[in-house]
């Protein structure tokens, strides 16, 4: 489609479509928030544990708790390692009584399929890699829901925001599909043999389809955007193996009542010692775009910490970021800078996320 | 994209036109599209002395920065203000979209730089890459 390509983590990927075709970052971000997008996420990992203990190991190596889900739930998790920091953040699907699928990051994949292994050993459960055998395609966008049903004999309607659904899709059977998504908009996730024709196929024909929505297809670029406008974070960026669960603002997923699990015990000692430094979102109050691992200054110049993403907001239309500073100054509301060639440029702490879609039932 | 024979180019995807007294500088089609969606634009102060070959300002798009490098040396007698707050002109008329003016030092620079015609070769072998 004449994209612009970029090696990421060993995949040759989409960094945005040609502005030819009505693409472009800030048009199929603008697609996403308003209508309906496509991306190709084939670089994710699938990690299958199934087995009578898959639910104990999951447990085991990820911080939320598993044991609250039903059969096709999934749930926003993290895998931890045993100083509280991330290997990579995660989501957890339930497939069936003793079945569960993590699904992982690109950069990460071998590491992350390495330390699932050596980590569940222990336990009565088989350990796949099945990354190579899904091509992954996520539909995002308030119309993604109508154009998939568009595709498809299952119910889309019925499906909830973190559960999933099997059917026929574009003519092949039993195709995973997830109401999920790294847009912070809604939409699915869906998991296609990765035989090239098959895969192209369905591409083509969802793009077909979404005619009448005006779907576009969405490059990394969009897609970075999307999620940061969302507050989601990326491994190497907001999340990594320096950061903890605390540090990085994921309480709410990270369950200290379970009585175990990778990192538990570390992280119990960081929340006694108090934690030190906090993600804030930074909105720049004077002409400037904050950029990944750019300084963060106080008031008065000093360097306190530093940038984890930044960028134009297209939807939002103001140049947002996520940066690390100590606790002291992570209030809303709190004046700092933002030193870009050289320069502080004037940004303020905003609540977070950025962006938060607008309620309507499903 | 045929690139317009009425000026030079550099390797770094400037262009540089001289129309009697008036010199501009700008961007070129290659460079817009290769950024994409352009959101800001710093250009030198006026009266700021630029140097062939180094760093006059910075584009940048929704994903990168880029630097500027002045195609020749010179003062800079006016900058385009409205691409301060305008700056997607430059990908939907890069060549239409001049930057800044100057006044050239040695015009005799602008006799290294790039044709129309060498710069065309000279992309096509850079998106060949």
């Amino acid at each position: 489609m004449g994209a612009k390509m970029v090696e990421f983590n060993g995949w040759d990927m989409p960094v945005e479509y040609p502005a030819s075709i009505g693409c472009g970052i800030i048009n199929e971000h603008m697609a996403v928030r308003t209508g309906v997008g496509i991306f190709d996420v084939s670089h994710m990992g699938d990690i299958r544990l199934a087995g009578p203990q898959a639910l104990a190991a999951v447990q085991h190596v990820s911080m939320n708790d598993a044991s609250r889900l039903a059969i096709g739930q999934a749930q926003y998790s993290a895998m931890l390692y045993p100083e509280g920091t991330f290997v990579d953040d995660v989501i957890v699907h339930r497939l069936a009584t003793d079945e569960y699928l993590l699904v992982i990051n690109a950069g990460t994949r071998e590491k992350d399929f390495s330390w699932v292994r050596d980590n569940t050993r222990q336990f009565d459960c088989a350990v796949e890699n099945l990354s190579d055998d899904f091509t992954q395609i996520a539909i995002q966008g308030p119309r993604a829901v109508n154009l998939l049903q568009k595709l498809t004999d299952a119910v889309l309607s019925a499906v909830k925001s973190y559960w999933v659904t099997h059917g026929t899709l574009c003519g092949v059977h039993g195709i995973l599909m997830g109401r999920t998504g790294y847009t912070a908009e809604d939409g699915f996730e869906i998991y296609i043999p990765t035989d090239e024709a098959t895969s192209a196929r369905v591409w083509n024909e969802i793009l077909a389809a979404g005619k009448e929505f005006g779907v576009v297809p969405c490059g990394l670029g969009a897609r970075n955007t999307l999620r940061l406008e969302g507050k989601l974070p990326l491994y190497g960026h907001e999340i990594s193996d320096t950061i903890n669960v605390w540090e990085a603002g994921l309480d709410r997923f990270c369950k200290m009542e379970k009585p175990e699990f990778v990192g538990r015990a570390a992280l119990e000692k960081a929340k006694a010692a108090g934690v030190k430094r906090s993600l804030v979102g930074l909105e720049m109050t004077e002409r400037g775009i904050a950029r990944e691992v750019y300084k963060v200054l106080d008031a008065g110049g000093r360097e306190i910490g530093y940038v984890t993403s930044g960028s134009p907001a297209p939807f939002l239309k103001k140049n947002i970021a996520l940066a690390y500073v100590p606790v002291e100054f992570a209030a809303v509301g709190t004046t700092l800078k933002v030193e870009i060639r050289g320069q502080g440029v004037a940004a303020v702490v905003v609540p977070t996320p950025f962006y938060k879609r607008p309620k309507k039932s499903a | 994209m045929a690139y317009p024979t009425d000026r030079k180019y550099t390797k770094e995807h400037e262009w540089i036109q001289v129309n009697g007294s008036s010199v501009t500088v700008g961007i070129t089609d290659y460079a817009q599209e290769s950024l994409g969606d352009i959101v800001f634009v710093e250009a030198p102060k006026v009266g700021a002395e630029l140097v062939a070959g180094k760093t006059f300002g910075t584009v940048e798009s929704v994903k990168a920065v880029s630097d500027l490098f002045s195609p020749a040396s010179g003062t800079v007698t006016e900058v385009n203000g409205e691409l301060a707050t305008s700056p997607e002109k430059v990908n939907k008329d890069p060549h239409g979209s001049w930057m800044i003016k100057l006044a050239l030092k040695n015009p005799g620079e602008l006799d290294g730089l790039l044709s129309a015609g060498d710069y065309e070769k000279f992309v096509a072998e850079e998106a060949g890459h």
